[in-house]
């Protein structure tokens, strides 16, 4: 008999055009996290990592698709692109590098925050990325 | 009382169940059925936005009535300060208050008064440092409720400090029953509001077991009583006791400003109170050390029980705080040591918006949710009686609602009966068939 399987799977195509909706991905996955009933701290974490995540795909990579599973155990968030991909990830990593360029530091992003934050904010992180094809991020919290 | 009571209802007979509050609604707490509006009692918040919002008044406040004041011995007015902004051509506060014991109230008490108390208990809870920044006013009861059922992460930053309604009852008991000697049952202080949800946390009230405050009667109505007497006044009684901070009270801003401290917001009407609490629950404004949060635009002049435009009230109110001077606040320090403003019951999160308490159930029901939703137009049209085709496949999976409430979704199944009819019409019985042999 096959395993009845407890998973949700979620899809979203995170447009790189525009700053202003940035975040919306994140922000329904909040909502369904609470619907849910997942704990509040997890909730947060999620939503803090992912929108991280979101965000550097629009700034870095003009875009890309965030994919979310949901277990009873975990949420596993998947952030694929295909833009210029990192060259240096241990650079990547560290706080306060950024290669954001000034228009979008004017802006209020570009901090160099965002993926040690994400690190911190998760239970397990993995970055591939190919300089020219593009980046994959993987998140995993544990619930 | 029951754990819900909701001074916002419905009158039926007015309401044409025309649609025009489920979208409005902060909290998706409406729905048409039977072509009346029906509010979700565990998830309103009383903030007032369907009354404001229905063409035909059917969404109303319940307030106590005028006349509960004459059950008690002493009856004291507390008013909120939105009042004084009510008035074309009146300046002076204690005019407006001579003329409460004009209409029947023994004494006043300016909740303005209180505000300066709950202003300097929130300066020292800040500089104790003892709560998570930012720290979320906890003035606006719809506000409170808004986060307890929408925000969990967000819970444990709201003050957890007594409203200036509260503290004003506080103090009018302690103070009456000593200097005057009747007992705390004999003193009936009725709060006079701008809002539903002061009502609302009057009878379920936030932080506390139990509220002082006697009864809560409408702006409107107090409104009403005055303007016939006031001018007719021709002593004035020297009441007034409260300075420009706590009058600031009743304008956005006013609360937070009071508090001076650069890194304060103040925000006010309740869609963009959401948009401020989601990004402070993504920890998107972590610079911040203060919010003040107001359902009402503009903040309380904005109430759904006042008579005078928000925007004029504000200016008034901004003019008449300035008429007054700014001493007030200085010889309330040593009140704080007799009065305890602290809630004594911490608020916490309630999770109505789970599709089920156990989660592998809720998971099941999210998956079809999500089916559901992707088979729907996607117009958000309303005429399911739910403000969002997303709330409507919400509704189906919680049990409450079907797919053919969709009239899309009807008219696609009335398509596909009529074609089947077309196909059973065509069908003779056995006898008359031909053999098709
Ligand atoms: N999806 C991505 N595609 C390409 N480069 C990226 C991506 N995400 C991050 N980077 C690179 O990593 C650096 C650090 O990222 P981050 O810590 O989020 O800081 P910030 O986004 O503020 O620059 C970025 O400046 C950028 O050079
Ligand atoms: S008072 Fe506010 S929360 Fe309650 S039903 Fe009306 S709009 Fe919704
Ligand atoms: S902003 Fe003021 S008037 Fe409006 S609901 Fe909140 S407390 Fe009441
Ligand atoms: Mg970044």
């Amino acid at each position: 008999m096959a395993e009845e399987k407890n998973i949700i799977s979620l899809q979203y195509k995170v447009n790189g055009e525009d700053f202003s909706l940035a975040g919306e991905a994140s922000s329904n996955v909040k909502k369904i996290l609470k619907q849910l009933g997942v704990n509040p701290e997890a909730i947060r974490r999620v939503a803090i990592a992912m929108y991280e995540g979101e965000i550097n795909m629009v700034i870095h990579a003009k875009g890309g698709i965030a994919e979310v599973n949901i277990t009873p155990e975990q949420i596993k968030v998947l952030l694929q692109d295909e833009g210029p991909g990192i060259a240096d990830i241990e650079l990547a990593m560290q706080e306060g590098y950024s290669t954001a360029p000034d228009n979008i530091r004017e802006l209020g992003f570009g901090a160099g925050m965002g993926l040690p934050n994400m690190k911190r904010y998760s239970d397990e992180m993995k970055i591939n990325s190919v300089v020219g094809k593009g980046t994959r991020v993987e998140l995993i919290f544990n619930i | 009382m029951s754990q819900y009571f909701h001074s916002v209802t419905l009158n039926k007979e007015k309401c044409k169940g025309c649609t025009n509050c489920i979208k409005r609604c902060p909290t998706e707490a409406i729905r048409v059925r039977n072509g009346k509006a029906k509010i979700i009692k565990e998830r309103c918040i009383d903030c007032g936005e369907c009354i404001r919002v229905c063409p035909y008044h059917a969404k109303k406040a319940v307030t106590d009535p005028f006349e509960n004041i004459y059950n008690y011995k002493y009856k004291v007015a507390l008013p909120a300060p939105t009042l004084y902004g009510q008035f074309k051509n009146v300046w002076d506060i204690n005019l407006i208050l001579t003329g409460l014991k004009h209409i029947g109230f023994d004494d006043v008490f300016e909740v303005a008064r209180a505000a300066e108390i709950v202003t300097l208990a929130t300066k020292r809870i800040i500089n104790s440092k003892k709560l998570q920044k930012p720290i979320i006013s906890s003035a606006c009861p719809a506000v409170v409720r808004l986060i307890t059922v929408r925000f969990p992460n967000l819970v444990k930053n709201v003050i957890p400090i007594q409203s200036p309604m509260e503290v004003a009852a506080r103090m009018v008991k302690r103070n009456i029953s000593k200097k005057m000697g009747y007992k705390t049952e004999d003193i009936g202080v009725f709060f006079i509001t701008p809002c539903a949800a002061k009502v609302t946390s009057s009878q379920i009230p936030i932080g506390l077991d139990t509220s002082l405050v006697d009864g809560v009667i409408s702006m409107k109505e107090v409104y009403l009583k005055l303007v016939p007497i006031l001018d007719k006044i021709d002593h004035v009684e020297n009441l007034s006791c409260a300075g420009m901070i706590g009058i600031s009270w009743a304008n956005s801003g006013g609360e937070s400003t009071a508090l001076e401290n650069e890194q304060n917001i103040a925000v006010d009407g309740i869609h963009n109170v959401i948009k401020v609490l989601e990004e402070l629950e993504d920890e998107k404004l972590s610079d911040i050390n203060f919010v003040e949060a107001l359902a009402c635009t503009g903040g309380c002049v904005g109430g759904p029980l006042t008579v005078e435009n928000n925007f004029v009230a504000k200016n008034k109110i901004t003019r008449m705080a300035k008429l007054i001077s700014n001493t007030a606040v200085n010889d309330i320090s040593n009140t704080l040591e007799t009065v305890d403003v602290s809630w004594t019951n911490p608020i916490t999160y309630k999770p109505i918006l789970n599709l089920d308490n156990d989660m592998i159930k809720a998971m099941k029901k999210m998956e079809s949710l999500e089916k559901i939703y992707n088979d729907l137009p996607g117009l958000d049209c309303g005429s399911c009686g739910a403000p969002s085709c997303r709330a409507l496949a919400e509704d189906i999976v919680r049990g409450f609602a079907n797919e053919t409430d969709c009239i899309f979704k009807l008219r696609e199944k009335v398509r596909g009966l009529a074609r089947e009819m077309m196909e059973l019409e065509g069908e003779m019985p056995p006898p008359f068939r031909k053999n098709e042999e």
